[in-house]
């Protein structure tokens, strides 16, 4: 029935009466969109291209000059660079990898019935629904080796997390996966409640373990929704800044975003950043298409 | 449908029309700065010069981190947001020659500003390049490091007596660097959760490089030659690595966790009674005199920056002055507003309501040296500061001294001389990039 309300203007409507025809009411709807997306997505994104070969500075009333690939060429021989891209890629298994399990081990606590479910699964979800700015600066309060409850309740007595240049990254990566994990939590529930019950039953006659029961039906059958999760926050994480950029100052813990940052807006080489936006939203591309790879052929079973 | 469109265009319109009218009719002014006390003074300050002449003067502000980023886009825009703003000294360079600030040298020569304020602040905060004899802004706010002391622990008998008999003088106000040193050892103890001292490592801004660069220039080091862009062997001389030395060593006496630290912090080591001595821009002492925000206010004295082994002695110099915006389009206003600035009575009024004036008449003044515990130290610090770069491509010369100098002192890795080697050769490149080198 909906279906057919969408493709068919209903004769009787207001709009038919105005004699808007059905590709009339499509463009109305789309136009608004297309050119959001072109204004403020597609333009700037080919106009950065565009900056990327050359030498512009947008603090510079000078006039910039064609460089060719002269910014890739020097950003991709810079150690400081490539030391980003190594904390980046430690942060993002780091905190992918503790969000996943966080997130579907908690879901799959919160797969049963128990009382008082909707309002303990509202509390887990609150962490995703605050601003990572405040999160940061909560953290760093509660990381505080003076007076911080964590060190209190661990008893590490004044280790500084944050100060201490071989921590401070995981210290941020903890923080992440309290922050994000209710994501991966929410989207493995959806999944996990779609299993048909009368497989689970089945396997109980066959008397199946529950690791068999575990790995041959709720696995397989949740894993293109965790392979989604996963991809949403791969990508977050490999462009994570406020987090990291509020909690802590190390150069151990210089995410390439954080690079990025400093580098087009403190001092100004617009040229280059945009050299190196771009080389992040190629790795940020390459290691997508290959989850998304492997999420159809998941999908094929 | 076609009706109510156009009734919501005509009403859009007729809000535009009314805005702007109304704005054409009260003259309005902004001035940018960062959010801090001072800010808080100049808008009471300001509200005088709106009760004389009716113009609204609004003192708007960011958090400091953002101050630079935000100015600068706005300034690369070209846009309007701003008429005025209190810029730190190293923004001059790009400021000057990139068209940002209007040129004040006439308005300088006219009021003949350069007997009136004091000449380390016109140095640092209106003149570019150095010796030009070209002015782009006003000084406003004079400030530079100095510390803040526990006079109740070093006072007291016992310590006294202890410390004597461990180095073989008397506990006073240190003299010296190595003073200093001595001191912080003395009362740092983890296990009472006293620390000996609060310094400066955030290195996301120059609150670490305003800290090191002190220590540096009392030790006879330099940064550089400023007008020839020289680093080799300045930058990086024994002076210079001894001073970053005595930085990294004091940084073993902070509290724990002190890896990311500015004004905030250092002011925290003295209210929580974590430190011995703090050290800070003059612009943050305020707070600690007052009970309602340290509850050791009585207690808590004032000294200026240590000398090195030579008897020099230098602190790094903060502050800033005030611009006009070249894209502002109340240019005029903005000049007048300034001539009601730089007034006697003005500068007087802004060192009452806590600002730090620049004005040599003011500062010289028994009124202002005994105003408040601090004032006499600021006084002597003003004339033995020293700026860091001032030239258009600061930032990414202050990023590159922050990426060398802070694995070092904060991460313990390398030695200073080796920091500093790498920090000339980063800044020779960038010189050369941007063809300092004629």
């Amino acid at each position: 029935m909906a279906s057919v309300a969408l493709t068919h203007l209903d004769p009787a409507s207001r709009a038919a009466a105005r004699g808007w025809s059905d590709l009339t009411i499509r463009n109305l709807f789309i136009i608004p969109t297309l050119v959001f997306l072109i204004v403020f997505n597609i333009f700037p994104l080919i106009y950065s291209l565009g900056y990327s070969f050359t030498n512009f500075a947008a603090n510079r009333s000078e006039p910039w000059q064609f460089v060719g690939l002269q910014n890739y060429r020097e950003l991709l021989s810079d150690d400081h660079i490539w030391s980003n891209f190594v904390i980046t890629a430690k942060y993002v298994i780091v905190s992918v990898a503790g969000q996943m399990i966080v997130g579907f081990g908690l879901a799959l606590l919160l797969n049963r019935s128990f009382p008082m479910k909707g309002l303990i699964t509202t509390l887990l979800l609150l962490p995703m629904m605050m601003s990572a700015a405040v999160v940061g600066l909560f953290w760093q309060l509660l990381y505080s080796p003076s007076w911080g409850p964590i060190n209190y309740v661990f008893g590490l007595g004044d280790f500084a997390w944050l100060s201490n240049p071989d921590s401070a990254l995981y210290a941020v990566a903890i923080t992440d996966i309290w922050m994000w994990s209710p994501f991966v939590m929410l989207l493995s529930l959806a999944g996990l409640s779609a299993v048909p019950q009368h497989l689970y039953e089945a396997a109980a006659i066959d008397r199946a373990s529950w690791w068999y029961t575990f790995t041959r039906i709720t696995l397989p059958l949740v894993s293109p929704i965790l392979l989604i999760a996963l991809i949403f926050r791969t990508m977050e994480a490999f462009k994570t800044f406020d987090i990291a950029y509020t909690m802590t100052t190390q150069p151990t813990a210089e995410l390439i975003a954080i690079r990025l940052y400093k580098q087009a807006f403190q001092q100004w080489d617009t040229g280059k950043s945009c050299a190196l936006a771009y080389i992040v939203l190629i790795m940020v591309l390459a290691i997508t298409n290959l989850y998304v790879k492997y999420l159809n052929k998941v999908k094929e079973r | 449908m076609r009706k109510i469109v156009t009734s919501v265009i005509a009403g859009i319109g007729l809000a535009l029309a009314c805005g702007t009218s109304v704005r054409a009719q009260d003259k309005e002014l902004t001035i940018f700065w960062a959010e801090w006390d001072p800010a808080n003074y100049l808008q009471e300050l300001v509200n005088d010069y709106t009760a004389e002449t009716g113009v609204k003067v609004t003192v708007q502000t960011t958090p400091w981190p953002d101050f630079q980023t935000k100015a600068f886009t706005e300034f690369n825009a070209h846009g309007d947001a701003y008429d005025m703003v209190v810029g730190d000294s190293q923004w001059l360079g790009a400021g000057s020659t990139q068209g940002h600030y209007v040129d004040l040298t006439d308005f300088f020569n006219q009021h003949k500003l350069g007997d009136v304020m004091a000449p380390a602040t016109i140095k640092y905060y209106a003149e570019y390049p150095g010796g030009s004899g070209k002015y782009w802004a006003i000084p406003l706010e004079g400030d530079a490091i100095g510390w803040s002391y526990r006079k109740d622990w070093f006072e007291d008998p016992k310590e006294k007596e202890a410390f004597k008999a461990k180095y073989g003088y008397d506990l006073d106000i240190p003299k010296t660097y190595a003073q200093l040193r001595d001191i912080a050892e003395f009362f740092h103890r983890p296990d009472q959760k006293r620390y000996g001292v609060a310094i400066y490592t955030d290195n996301s801004y120059d609150a670490m490089a305003m800290g090191v660069e002190s220590a540096i220039f009392s030790y006879g080091g330099d940064l550089g030659d400023y007008a020839t862009y020289k680093v080799d062997g300045i930058t990086n001389s024994k002076e210079a690595a001894a001073g970053l030395d005595m930085y990294k060593e004091l940084y073993k006496y902070t509290p724990p966790g002190w890896g990311k630290t500015f004004f905030v912090e250092d002011n925290q080591a003295i209210t929580g009674g974590l430190a011995a001595m703090s050290m800070n821009f003059f612009a943050f002492f305020p707070p600690l005199v007052n009970k309602a925000t340290n509850p050791f206010a009585d207690a808590t004295g004032f000294f200026a920056n240590p000398a090195g082994p030579d008897g020099k002695r230098f602190a790094a110099l903060g502050g800033q002055g005030i611009s006009i915006v070249s894209y502002s389009k109340n240019k005029d206003e903005a000049m007048k507003f300034l001539e009601w600035f730089i007034k006697d009575e003005t500068q007087k009024k802004w060192a009452e309501l806590g600002g730090y004036t620049c004005s040599q008449a003011v500062l010289k003044s028994e009124a202002f040296q005994n105003a408040t515990p601090y004032n006499k130290a600021f006084y002597d610090t003003m004339f033995m500061v020293k700026d860091f770069w001032a030239t258009p491509e600061y930032a990414e010369v202050l990023d590159q001294l922050n990426q060398n100098i802070y694995p070092f002192v904060v991460g313990g890795k390398g030695t200073a001389q080796e920091a500093l080697d790498k920090t000339a050769a980063d800044w020779k490149a960038t010189f050369t990039k941007y063809n300092r080198y004629k």
